[in-house]
């Protein structure tokens, strides 16, 4: 019900550009332009792969608020992780690990708050992706582009707009072999700006 | 419902059922894949679906026909909006427009409050846009902004609202019977603009607007716009009016359509998209099926 709901209020529906829903273990990881995002791309997947898809956000944020909380465990069964302090016993992967060896698909929201990549309006992603995909080999890795959230529900607005939001999901990604660290962010990142074009709401 | 909305109601399924086997035998003979075939198809199929709404919702009474107006009118600005570049400070802005003044209007079409209805979006919402707007503090692009989102309000939700409102005036000798005239008025229009296209498609050759739409025909226009007004004046029986001035008030009505779709496309072309958004399949967006009614509603209800 309440994916039926976002997608009554965004008029979202997936395109599915570079592959096809399947029950396949994937992560998508998506440019982020607000806090509908997760939400979103959760809803824009047939109900099938909805039950098996876990977003991975910040703990600060979902754990403040019994609403937040419940939507959090109960409705989206969001991958809780450690923002700062982080030590050998929070590490955020511990938690995405064992979330992919359960057999969940995940949501990811790669980009990190400081520095801006040149030329789309993405901050550079951090390289959680790239640990991910190596230990994880089996896992197909989706880039998402997110349109138009920012203005339905734009950071430090509470009040949603019926506005209408696109997700695109594109083609898999693979780790190649040999391929180091800042390589391979690049090419995920540049992979995800490569949807922008195409993501267009009309 | 009143006897001639029944009548109706029945010649329309008639004209989809039609539709719909003629389309089944085309996609039978037409090569697989033929794109225009399978266009029509949807569009019939689309047409099934908001004939039997518009019937549902208007025999139900005047509550669903507003509801159902409302919701249009929810819809067709998201479109428009979502097309429209607005910043960050309209967020608000924008808020009220959804949530406040698109129910307020359609509240007081329904409470038939004709004094402030006719007003309440072209002087109120106007400067209450403008001032919430500047509010936001955000001046850039300010006056074109503010534009957007009234234009919005006006052609989606002030001109929308004149529909359900046909169904309370006042006619003498007509009590009762009203719905027939919102059936004629989107009959009318409706099949204006897909005569047009007919029209455009068998014979247009000399575009009106070449650089606005170049797929608007003169052909398509006279043809188009008279044949539907011939049939709004056969349809003079549903209405309170004789066959001359049926005749005469659906040419102001094909007229009005004809340029009010002209102004629609303009925005669209201004937003470099075709189709409003994909909400009904073969038909495009909401705005689609709509813009074309918007200014005759206006029109016809003075």
């Amino acid at each position: 019900m309440i994916a039926g709901l976002i997608q009554l209020l965004t008029g979202v529906q997936g395109r599915w550009q570079g592959c096809e829903p399947n029950s396949r273990q994937r992560i998508y990881f998506a440019n982020h332009q607000s806090n509908l995002d997760a939400p979103v791309i959760w809803a824009s997947l047939p109900p099938l792969l909805r039950a098996k898809t876990r977003p991975v956000a910040a703990k600060d944020y979902w754990e403040k608020g019994r609403l937040r909380q419940w939507l959090a465990n109960d409705v989206f069964r969001v991958v809780l992780i450690e923002r700062s302090g982080i030590t050998v016993h929070n590490n955020p992967l511990t938690r995405t690990d064992e979330a992919l060896d359960a057999g969940s698909s995940l949501i990811l929201f790669p980009e990190g708050t400081r520095q801006q990549a040149e030329d789309s309006g993405m901050n550079l992603f951090k390289p959680g992706l790239w640990h991910l995909a190596r230990k994880h080999p089996e896992v197909e890795l989706i880039p998402v582009w997110l349109e138009n959230l920012n203005r339905i529900l734009p950071k430090g607005e509470f009040i949603p707009l019926p506005l209408l939001a696109s997700v695109t999901f594109g083609a898999p990604l693979r780790l190649e072999a040999g391929e180091n660290k800042p390589a391979f962010i690049a090419r995920a990142q540049a992979a995800v700006a490569a949807l922008e074009a195409s993501g267009e709401v009309s | 419902m009143p006897r001639e909305t029944q009548w109706i109601a029945a010649i329309l399924l008639g004209l989809l059922t039609i539709a719909t086997l003629i389309g089944a035998w085309m996609a039978r003979r037409a090569r697989p894949g033929n794109a225009s075939v399978a266009n029509l198809n949807q569009r019939t199929r689309s047409w099934w679906w908001m004939v039997a709404l518009f019937i549902a919702a208007a025999s139900l009474g005047r509550a669903t026909s507003a509801l159902l107006f409302c919701a249009v009118s929810f819809l067709a600005p998201r479109e428009m909006l979502t097309l429209s570049p607005t910043r960050r400070g309209d967020h608000r802005t924008l808020a009220w427009v959804f949530f406040v003044i698109t129910p307020v209007q359609y509240a007081l079409v329904y409470r038939d409050w004709y004094g402030l209805f006719s007003i309440f979006v072209p002087v109120w919402a106007f400067l209450f846009i403008a001032i919430r707007c500047a509010l936001g503090q955000d001046t850039r692009r300010y006056h074109e902004r503010v534009a957007k989102i009234q234009w919005a309000l006006m052609t989606c939700v002030y001109f929308i609202s004149h529909a359900p409102a046909l169904l309370d005036l006042r006619i003498a000798g007509f009590e009762g019977r009203n719905l027939n005239l919102l059936l004629f008025l989107t009959i009318v229009v409706q099949l204006s603009d897909i005569l047009q296209y007919v029209w455009g498609k068998l014979i247009g050759r000399h575009p009106v607007v070449p650089r606005l739409s170049p797929k608007k025909t003169w052909e398509g226009l006279i043809g188009g716009a008279g044949s539907a007004a011939l049939v709004g004046m056969a349809l003079w029986w549903m209405t309170p009016f004789s066959p001359l001035a049926a005749l005469l008030l659906s040419l102001a009505i094909v007229a009005a359509g004809f340029f009010g779709g002209l102004a629609m496309s303009a925005v669209k072309r201004d937003a470099g998209v075709k189709d409003w958004s994909h909400l009904i399949p073969g038909h495009g967006g909401m705005l689609d099926r709509i813009d074309p009614c918007a200014s005759p509603r206006r029109c016809s209800s003075t």
